[in-house]
């Protein structure tokens, strides 16, 4: 926060120094490259040197009641979620507590406890309630000794409402203006199905839901499934309460009752995401392999299970080199984490990593997840690039982009643009030596400049000004070379070629 | 100028008003060299531009300080009074005093000293309502946040839980109950913004639904965020309505304006696009026949409420906000009003302090229109914050400097009294000179370049019927799917469904990438229609560009004559049906509308007699925009800009079932995000 200070001219120009010295060292300066002055950052600058410079002045005086006062975390000070901060840590320890002596207010007992407007104990237990009345007495059974606060809200006349029968329309009106009703007394078919229609009718999602849940209460199952296929929003809600209450079994019975296999399918697919175990996640998703998807998503997840299938193999296998210390690249590049679960293309990388040289007949190398899972040759050759690069494995990269024609003559070919590989080059720090033969192969020759140029490669930048005769550039280039260096020698020889006819 | 080799593009040498020169170069890929057609996109690489102050003088004149002390008449603090909501042509300050009022009345209710545990979710929106200071007033000792286990000692009469008619929140409810010995204790729940069966029914299957002697429900169906805007804050809303297919947040919409009519009247028409829209005018029109016994004797507020649907309009949100709210809010997210935000740039150096550890907390800060300047800027383009921001420090620097003309002790007890409101435009300078250094440092990057670029491809119809090399390579360098997702389905959008191939190509390497399991987050996306396979029907995307224009050449960002101005180019479909609706009404577009999914209406709405308005002789008209799914800062931002515009002609209330963006919504529609491989 702002502390105030005694003298506000004095303290400002050691504060502004101060406050200078931050802004021009912070990090953010060096990140532009603009060099004119009017640009926004040197807007955005003047704004902070002004700011700066009237700072202690400003400061001075924070206590003033205008100003909100506000937290280091930016909450206003007596802002609630702020306040949920500092009454939990100012808590008395427990022993202090003293009895406050509240009077015990003693709940009338011609009222039944209006713990909730809508009688649970109604909906949710198959009991007969005796002349359809009901109480939630029930609901009090465990505690019979509490004492409640008296109803404040609801003349107590209201209460005598529930005694009359009403309609099933007349019912759903009492419920959306929460009264207590009585739903048992629905008992034919007939007006539970209009106790539903008048509950969508009336719109409320939460009444919609108390009808519902009574009905899978009352009705069996192919019953209520057969009314509700008429009904469609019913039915919306009716699978919204069996997602939420998390009745799986019931909500798979229903889609099958509806014809609705690709939603099953889904759903029952969606349940691995529940199990930790692999080996029974593996065993479940083939239990999935049978079940009504569309088509493509049906090739996913057999690509699925047989993925998390092999995972399971090269994990068993890996975990046991590793812990032996048989293999090399295991103990210069320990694994950070398991295998399993892993994307695809996150199980080719390690393998294209950990397995790069093992023959097709084996679970773990790159060539048989290629073909098993028919990746396109893009996507295999950019993750391996990735990972025999992360690995300094320059002569795999070479050869992965060699091909031989059937003159036995060698080629470099790739499925992706030369400047692509270069990048991912790049980041991996790949000497200039491995980069310079990429950047040759450029064909653009604007762009192989600018490449040349940002990787350092003065062979292939002094040989491009050669080829295309310019004098000029190459003059300036020798500039950045010291006399003595070999670079000056090479462009001062080229230079000196009487062969070349400069175009300037 | 310089360039570095080949690398740069450079913007065009511009003449300031009669003083500058302003040129800025921008690093670009030379990959992705802009097309001229893009005017917005090189204008926001331009960055700067005019320096916006022509009409300012360089020299600290007294206006200057006019402005200034302005400052104080603004108010300053927003504590007690909720200034922000009063500023508007709507003072929306009555609904949250409704708000204030059933919050009193719930308390009372509970005699004695209370505790209440919160939702944490909660505290946010709550926020918006009260302070502590009015729980105090009602004898709330303690507060608390909900975890479970047991509660934390306190030695009050009544524990009372606010939360949301959550599930797994019962179970939690439920473990406190169990675990707490006291036994004189009164427990109460006050569920927020309904109550709910569901939720009962687990207490009840807890054992605990006993305990209770309370239990009711808060309705906080539309909370008022700030003068022009209400939002529900119900984060699935979207989800429900379109995916789920679930009803019950229009249910709460339609009740919450049915409040809402009756605080400021009944809303003569209604307007409405979309299934939702439909289903919630029903709603509203069957809510008013019941009540039909008590007459709204309120002169009426608004003169037109609309009624949207966001899969009227599903490309918008897609795109990249490039207004300077609408950046915070792509890139830090604003909840509830308040942004958290990367500690270091806001470190406070101070005197004697010595080099003490930065922060690690984030910096949180509130953001809405009771700052004066956030007020004034957050409305810009992006590319016009800069020079508003350096306009004020000149006036400010230029107000402290008026403490050297204070002779007289009158003067300097003047000056003196201005000094809080000089410190509080002070610190808000500085806070949004960080932020805008914060975005600036990442639009300025070649990444968000590249990928406006693509936005800006897709919207103007180029190549959406193929796959997209930048999205294929955003897989392969294992983008955030998120991002993935975003652009994938703006093109499906842009181009009415991609082919069979394209779609297939997609998901192919999206799920061999980021995992199988995200098959069920592309089915979602399927379900609502971000993401479709294109049918024999020929992509009528570009018939609806043309006719609503929403894309504009020449969108011009510092002085902005039109809303495409908000994503530079760009006009939002769903504000451009709202312009039209205005002016010259939805006859003229009939064609579009019937191109958009589901019905448009009319309704009206019976106003006793004696209610109907005297319109005054060029007196605006009021309309509420009402965005059912969603609705984008940008977007709020161009309705702000319609209202402002002198000949419209019309003010715009906006209210929202949620403030999303882009990546929050997409996030919405996912199955198991957290799965996801960051």
């Amino acid at each position: 926060m702002y502390s105030g200070c005694v003298s506000p001219v004095c303290e400002m120009s050691r504060a502004k120094a101060d406050e200078d010295d931050y802004w021009n060292s912070s990090k953010f300066t060096l990140a532009f490259t603009f060099d004119e002055e009017d640009d926004d950052y040197t807007r955005l600058k003047e704004s902070k040197k002004a700011v700066n410079s009237i700072s202690a002045l400003a400061d001075e005086d924070d206590d003033d009641d205008d100003v909100e006062k506000v937290s280091w975390s930016g909450e206003p000070v007596g802002s609630i979620s702020w306040s949920v901060k500092e009454t939990a840590s100012k808590l008395r320890p427990a022993g202090d507590s003293r009895e406050l002596g509240f009077p015990k207010i003693s709940a009338s007992p011609s009222l039944p406890k209006n713990n909730s407007v809508y009688s649970l104990s109604s909906l949710f237990k198959a009991k007969t309630k005796v002349g359809g009345m009901l109480s939630s007495s029930d609901s009090f059974s465990d505690t019979p000794a509490r004492h409640y606060a008296p109803e404040l809200r609801k003349p107590k006349c209201e209460y005598k409402d529930y005694i009359s029968n009403w309609s099933p329309q007349e019912t759903i009106l009492k419920m959306q203006q929460g009264k207590v009703v009585s739903l048992e007394r629905f008992q034919s078919l007939q007006d539970k199905m209009l106790l539903l229609d008048k509950a969508v009718d009336g719109h409320d999602g939460n009444i919609i839901t108390a009808i519902l849940i009574y009905l899978k209460r009352s009705l069996c199952k192919e019953v209520l499934f057969r009314e509700l296929v008429g009904r469609e929003t019913a039915l919306r809600h009716y699978i919204h309460y069996l997602k939420e209450s998390g009745e799986q079994k019931v909500l798979l019975d229903l889609f099958r009752a509806l014809g609705r296999t690709e939603d099953e399918a889904l759903l029952q697919y969606k349940h691995h995401l529940t199990i930790t175990d692999e080996n029974k996640r593996r065993d479940f998703l083939k239990t999935c392999l049978g079940l009504p998807f569309s088509p493509e998503d049906s090739l996913h997840v057999q690509d699925h299970y047989t993925l998390l299938e092999r995972q399971i193999i090269i994990e068993e296998n890996d975990k046991q080199v590793e812990r032996t210390g048989q293999s090399d690249v295991f103990k210069r590049f320990p694994r950070k984490a398991s295998i399993l679960n892993m994307p695809l293309i996150t199980t080719l990388y390690y393998s294209c990593f950990y397995h790069y040289s093992e023959p097709e007949g084996t679970y773990s190398s790159p060539a048989n997840i290629r073909r098993t899972f028919k990746l396109a040759e893009k996507q295999y050759f950019l993750t391996a690039l990735a990972a025999r690069a992360k690995l300094k494995a320059w002569t795999d990269v070479d050869s992965l982009f060699t091909t031989r024609n059937w003159l036995g003559f060698t080629k470099k070919k790739s499925p992706v643009a030369f400047q692509r590989v270069l990048d991912i080059l790049h980041k991996n720090n790949a000497p200039v030596q491995v980069l310079e033969v990429y950047v040759n192969l450029l064909e653009d020759l604007e762009l192989k400049i600018n490449m040349a140029h940002k990787f350092k490669c003065h062979d292939v930048i002094i040989n491009t000004y050669r080829d295309t005769k310019d004098k000029k550039q190459l003059l300036g280039y020798q500039k950045k070379f010291d006399m003595s260096s070999a670079e000056h020698k090479k462009i001062a020889d080229v230079l000196n070629n009487s062969q070349i006819r400069w175009k300037n | 100028m310089s360039h570095s080799p080949g690398n740069s593009l450079s913007g065009p040498v511009r003449r300031g008003p009669g003083h500058q020169t302003l040129i800025h170069g921008v690093k670009v890929s030379t990959s992705t060299l802009i097309p001229p057609s893009y005017p917005g996109l090189r204008r926001l690489l331009d960055g700067g531009q005019v320096a916006g102050c022509s009409e300012y003088k360089l020299s600290a004149s007294d206006a200057d300080y006019r402005v200034l002390c302005s400052i104080r008449l603004q108010p300053a603090s927003r504590g007690k009074m909720a200034a922000h909501l009063t500023n508007g042509r709507v003072n929306l300050n009555i609904l949250r005093e409704a708000a204030r009022k059933e919050l009193r009345e719930f308390l009372d209710k509970c005699a004695g000293s209370k505790a209440i545990v919160w939702d944490e979710y909660l505290t946010g929106p709550f926020g918006l309502i009260a302070q502590y200071s009015l729980l105090k007033e009602h004898e709330v000792e303690k507060m608390f946040t909900l975890k479970g286990g047991r509660l934390p000692p306190a030695d009050v009469k009544n524990i009372i839980f606010f939360v949301r008619p959550r599930l797994e929140l019962m179970d939690i409810i439920a473990e406190n109950v169990f675990s707490d010995k006291s036994n004189s204790r009164d427990y109460h729940i006050l569920f927020v913004p309904r109550r709910s069966m569901l939720c009962e029914q687990r207490l009840k299957e807890q054992g605990v639904l006993g305990s209770f002697t309370n239990i009711d429900e808060y309705i906080l169906d539309l909370i008022p965020y700030d003068g022009d805007l209400l939002s529900m804050e119900s984060e699935g809303a979207f989800r429900e309505c379109y995916l789920e297919n679930d009803q019950t947040t229009l249910y709460h919409t339609a009740k919450g304006l049915m409040t809402l009519q009756a605080l400021y009247g009944t809303i003569p028409q209604i307007y409405g696009k979309g299934d939702c829209a439909r289903h919630v005018a029903n709603m509203m029109l069957r809510m008013k026949r019941e009540f039909a016994g008590s007459q709204n004797q309120i002169l009426p507020v608004f003169d037109t409420l609309l009624l949207l649907d966001r899969n009227v309009d599903l490309l918008t949100p897609l795109a990249t906000q490039l207004t300077y709210e609408g950046l915070i809010d792509e890139i830090y997210g604003i909840t509830n009003g308040y942004v958290k935000l990367p500690p270091e740039k806001f470190a406070q150096k101070k005197q004697g302090e010595g080099s003490k550890d930065l922060p690690t907390e984030p910096k949180k800060l509130q953001l809405n229109s009771a700052e004066e300047l956030y007020a004034e800027i957050r409305d810009k383009n992006f590319n016009a914050v800069g020079a508003a921001l350096s306009k004020k420090a000149k006036i400010i620097s230029a107000a402290f400097e008026e403490r050297h003309n204070a002779k007289t002790v009158g003067e300097i007890k003047q000056f003196v009294s201005q000094l809080p409101h000089m410190q509080a435009a002070r610190s808000s300078l500085a806070n949004h000179t960080s932020i805008a250094e914060l975005i600036k440092d990442l639009t300025t990057s070649e990444a968000f370049f590249d990928n406006l670029t693509v936005e800006q491809e897709f919207m103007t119809g180029v190549d959406t019927d193929k796959v997209n090399t930048y999205i294929e390579d955003c897989i392969s360098q294992k983008d955030p799917l998120i991002k993935v997702l975003r652009l994938m389905c703006m093109q499906s959008v842009c181009n009415n469904g991609l082919k069979q191939k394209v779609l297939d190509f997609y998901k192919r390497e999206i799920l061999q990438t980021y995992g199988y399991e995200h098959m069920l987050t592309l089915n979602n996306l399927e379900k609502t229609g971000l993401l479709k396979l294109q049918t024999n029907s020929r992509n009528n995307y570009p018939t609806i560009r043309k006719t609503l224009k929403l894309w504009m050449e020449d969108a011009n960002e510092q002085t902005p004559n039109d809303i495409s101005y908000v994503y530079s180019g760009y006009a939002p479909l769903s504000v451009r049906l709202t312009q039209v609706l205005a002016r010259p009404g939805w006859r003229s577009i009939e064609e579009v509308l019937k191109m958009l999914p589901g019905p448009h209406f009319e309704e009206r709405q019976q106003l006793p007699a004696g209610l109907h308005k005297k319109r005054q002789q060029g007196e605006n008209r009021t309309t509420l925009v009402f965005f059912l799914g969603g609705v984008t800062y940008a977007e709020i931002t161009a309705l702000r800009f319609l209202s402002q515009m002198e000949d419209s002609g019309m003010e715009y209330i906006i209210a929202t079932t949620k403030l999303i963006n882009g990546s929050s919504w997409i996030k919405s529609l996912m199955d198991h995000p957290e799965t996801q491989i960051p």
